[in-house]
């Protein structure tokens, strides 16, 4: 198991470094000035803004030599400190950030937990009769081959324009400002639904499929024919083969995130719902040197964070892992 | 004993049914994407219609756009563009994954170990981000770098296949034999080990295919596509951003996305009947 | 007990047509007879032992019956089955070091299996307990997962599991194959003894190593392509066989102590036949050096001498 941990954290950690350093690398080649654009939205005459690019220039420290940049930059990192937005000045990155996340744990977690848990269950549903089968399937493969967006402007579209059911734009209504009541809480929830429900539909195909094969494996296993050959019921045999075509979905979930995070940008955009993904465009965009890296940073670290969870869950729910015998895992 | 497994996958190639109705939906589309554009005189961004935006009719199948643009010659078009890149990236990426994946499985050892960290890491970077970030730097983007960032970013999944099965046949008997008989290296790739490798190649290839089709949509979809020139994501893009969806104007959204859709989930079908046909296992009794 | 065979067909289904793996097996077993059934590979033995308790795709059904103590076993009938499972017949697959779920621990695994058939009463941790120390397996193996386990004490585990409820008939499907010597041996002992005990009335040991059986089989129900060839005790089976492949398949057994110079091995010339599309008659007349014309028609499992069936009409004749 020591192993196992160790071959994980050597991972992350290099993945890590490699993020942080393509993150840095990015703003050096993003085209345009970031600073000239910012002081072209003040207005301000040619001597003035001479002036204020030099002051800038040097509180943003482009005018130190690359490799201190380098350095500086993983020093702030460590104080917390990924600089100043300049799309959103005078904000710092980390406040910009950190405004944004809720509304995107808000829509992963349950989107992600829900969408794995009832796909399994629906897949092994649909292993069990032909019938169920010939219906789940066919659904499974339309919604997994659907593009995120596109789910989302149709539901944004059916459910919000034509049936007028759920708003289409924002995360709460733009005449409420957050405060703690009921009113602003199920506003938020009205507004969180649709992107929810793109998020989790697109995911749940994909999972029904693949649990519907992992247990039509496991059901052929040896272990499965011999709980048959001793009279087990159907009941127990499932259950085996449930659990045990379970690990293999659960390493597919680590394996899905980087894919599920860029669904979800592209949902917060159809939706113009303010989590990391939409914000991340809007700084690319308006060519905002630090949010983009802030909230590439913030991506990476959520993902390898996710990765490390999900690491931990199938230590405990795999005995093999434990006992040392796995080589080879995601 | 090789043309009597040739003419026996033929038969079962042919009469799998998911393969022939995925196949035929792929084909259907793909000849769309030729000969489309030859069944309409509309330029896709010539403004054709001085009424605007328009729903379908005999004159503009596919409607019109705010701007009266020609739906249906934006279609047909964008989806040529789509399987470009589909072809490009796709095949980049198989290209790729398949040297990555061989390399690490013959190879074993340290080599194995560096190749699999790499694509552990690049597998957990969430490659859109990347891509966001990479495509914005770029002042004009053409459907060619577009398709060659998709190819560098989505090989990992065909990599890993690769490799597991690249294992399972290194230690099989047949190439022991071929080694102990003398057979060069290279020989052994070539004549043992790679026709064994085709159908995966194949398999992953069409998975590739798919994933960059859906990739590249989503890139369009935001804006950070080719600058000139249309695509299906761009369809969408541009349907979202001039209003369609509070105008009622579906006839602009939804062909784009339902045409991705239903090419997917026929690559996607294409693949589970093809695994059926190579795996005799699978076959339905 | 009391095992009746009547007439039993089972084939294979696949996408060429049924493959004809069993075609009419006759034999009865006695009380407390362990029966070896041995043949080469494809002989069909498997796939006796497997219609016997768990016939199911890409098995089918075709005719025949089964009588187990007087009641007749719904073979074709996979759910009617499950009563008779495990308490009448049992089985030790030939898989059986890949037979536990990989994920639960063994004793959780048996309290679960136990529990679900409704069997709590017939059977107590102390006499699992008892059944452990038998095979020689140290208690703590009930808290352990199989991945802990070495295959030898994986399928002794198998063994324990599979006559836990004293099933009356134990079909042993070529648990030896995958062992050492030394442990064959062992495991050998092992199946005698619990006949011996009365844990198993009767037994089934399949194997296609004839020298196993030897030791512990008292009759032998030898089979080829499909067809039973010859059943007769296991003395009489290795001294004075009657069916031309006994005869040939016992010869080819190498002998200790004798030298390739002083004896050349003899194998059967020829390969077993496709079953696919087999020869219509005796499928064995095509390598047998005592074939004639009579051998086009399927000869029947006689009964030549007291407890000595043979299946051959040269036989048959020279009796007459």
């Amino acid at each position: 198991m020591r192993r196992y941990f160790g071959r994980k954290f050597l991972i992350y950690g290099l993945t890590f470094l490699l993020a942080v350093t393509i993150d840095w690398l990015i703003p050096r080649f993003m085209p345009g000035d970031p600073i000239a654009n910012m002081l072209s939205r003040a207005a301000l005459n040619a001597d003035a803004a001479q002036v204020l690019y030099t002051y800038y220039t040097h509180a943003f420290r482009l005018d130190l030599p690359i490799w201190q940049q380098y350095l500086n930059f993983w020093n702030a990192l460590f104080h917390g400190d990924l600089g100043i937005s300049t799309y959103l000045f005078p904000t710092p990155v980390v406040r910009v950030l950190l405004r944004a996340v809720p509304y995107d744990i808000a829509l992963l977690l349950p989107a992600i937990l829900l969408s794995w848990l009832a796909g399994n269950r629906f897949g092994a549903f649909a292993a069990r009769t032909k019938w169920l089968d010939n219906t789940v399937l066919p659904l499974g493969y339309i919604l997994t081959a659907t593009p995120y967006m596109w789910l989302g402007i149709l539901l944004a579209w059916v459910l919000g324009i034509v049936l007028g059911l759920f708003p289409i734009a924002g995360a709460y209504s733009f005449d409420l400002s957050p405060h703690l009541s009921w009113r602003f809480l199920s506003d938020v929830v009205w507004h969180w639904f649709l992107p929810f429900a793109s998020l989790f539909l697109v995911q749940f195909g994909g999972w029904a499929i693949g649990m519907r094969n992992m247990i039509i494996y496991e059901l052929e296993a040896d272990y499965s024919h011999y709980l048959e050959a001793l009279g087990s019921p159907r009941r127990l045999v499932r259950n085996y083969a449930f659990r045990n075509a379970l690990l293999p979905q659960l390493s597919g979930l680590a394996l899905q995130l980087g894919v599920i995070v860029a669904g979800a940008l592209v949902t917060e955009v159809v939706f113009s719902y303010p989590g990391i993904g939409y914000l991340l465009l809007s700084a690319i965009q308006n060519q905002d040197y630090f949010l983009v890296q802030g909230c590439f940073l913030f991506i990476i670290i959520g993902v390898l964070v996710a990765n490390f969870a999900i690491d931990i869950v199938y230590v405990l729910v795999d005995p093999r892992t434990r006992k040392g015998m796995t080589g080879e895992k995601a | 004993m090789k043309t009597a497994k040739g003419s026996e996958f033929l038969f079962f190639a042919l009469r799998n049914p998911k393969l022939r109705v995925g196949l035929t939906v792929v084909l259907f589309f793909l000849g769309l994407s030729l000969i489309g554009p030859l069944l309409t005189h509309n330029a896709p961004f010539d403004y054709v219609n001085p009424a605007g935006a328009d729903p379908p009719s005999s004159e503009y199948w596919f409607g019109t756009t705010t701007f009266g643009q020609d739906v249906f010659a934006q279609f047909v078009e964008g989806l040529r563009a789509t399987f470009l890149v589909g072809w490009i990236g796709g095949g980049l990426g198989t290209l790729i994954g398949v040297i990555v994946g061989f390399t690490a499985g013959y190879r074993g050892g340290l080599v194995d170990e560096a190749l699999n960290m790499l694509t552990n890491i690049v597998l957990v970077i969430p490659t859109l981000a990347v891509l966001l970030i990479i495509t914005a730097y770029l002042e004009v983007r053409g459907v060619l770098i577009e398709s060659i960032f998709i190819g560098l970013t989505a090989w990992p999944w065909t990599a890993r296949a690769i490799r597991a099965q690249t294992f399972s046949l290194r230690s099989r008997e047949f190439v022991d034999l071929a080694r102990l008989s003398g057979m060069k290296s290279s020989k052994i790739v070539f004549t043992e080990i790679a026709p064994n490798m085709m159908s995966y190649l194949l398999l992953a290839f069409i998975l590739q295919f798919g994933g960059a089709t859906l990739i590249a949509a989503t890139l369009d979809f935001i804006g950070l596509g080719p600058t000139t020139g249309i695509s299906l994501g761009l369809m969408m893009n541009n349907a979202v951003l001039w209003g369609a969806l509070y105008l009622g104007m579906w006839w602009w959204f939804v062909p784009p996305g339902l045409a991705i859709t239903t090419i997917v989930g026929a690559l996607y079908v294409t693949n589970v009947g093809l695994d059926e046909v190579f795996n005799p296992k699978l076959r339905e009794m | 007990m009391s095992l009746q065979v009547e007439n039993l067909r089972v084939y294979y289904q696949t996408l060429r047509g049924d493959v004809k793996a069993l075609d009419g097996a006759t034999f009865t077993i006695e009380d407390r007879e362990i029966m070896g059934l041995a043949g080469e590979s494809g002989c069909g033995k498997t796939t006796l032992g497997h219609s016997l308790i768990r016939l199911t795709a890409p098995l089918r059904y075709v005719e025949g019956r089964v009588i187990l103590d007087g009641a007749e076993l719904p073979i074709a009938d996979m759910a009617r089955m499950d009563e008779f499972r495990m308490k009448r017949i049992s089985i030790i697959p030939q898989y059986a070091m890949n037979a536990l779920n990989p994920t639960r621990k063994i004793g959780t695994m048996t309290q679960e299996l136990i529990r679900s058939r409704r069997m709590e009463a017939e059977t107590s941790p102390e006499e699992l307990r008892r059944r452990l120390d038998l095979v020689r397996l140290p208690h703590d193996v009930l808290n352990m997962y199989p991945i802990e386990l070495s295959g030898g004490m994986k399928q002794r585990m198998v063994m324990v599991l599979s006559t836990l409820l004293n099933p009356s008939l134990l079909i042993a499907d070529e648990i030896t194959s995958a062992l050492d010597v030394a442990t064959q041996k062992a495991v050998a002992e092992m199946l005698v003894e619990f006949r011996d005990r009365g844990i198993v009335k009767s037994m089934i040991v399949i194997t296609h190593d004839v020298s196993i059986l030897y030791q512990v089989a008292d009759s032998i129900l030898v089979m080829y392509a499909g067809q039973l060839a010859e059943k007769a005790s296991t003395e009489t089976i290795i001294r004075s066989p009657r069916h031309p492949y006994t005869k040939m398949l016992v010869s080819s057994l190498p002998t200790v102590g004798v030298r390739y110079a002083e004896h050349k091995l003899a194998g059967i010339p020829g390969t077993t036949p496709l079953l696919l599309d087999p020869p219509q008659g005796c499928r064995f007349r095509d390598r047998c050096p005592v074939a004639f014309r009579k051998c086009v028609e399927v000869p029947p499992f006689l009964e030549l001498a007291k407890g000595h069936w043979v299946a051959c009409w040269k036989e048959f004749g020279s009796h007459a």
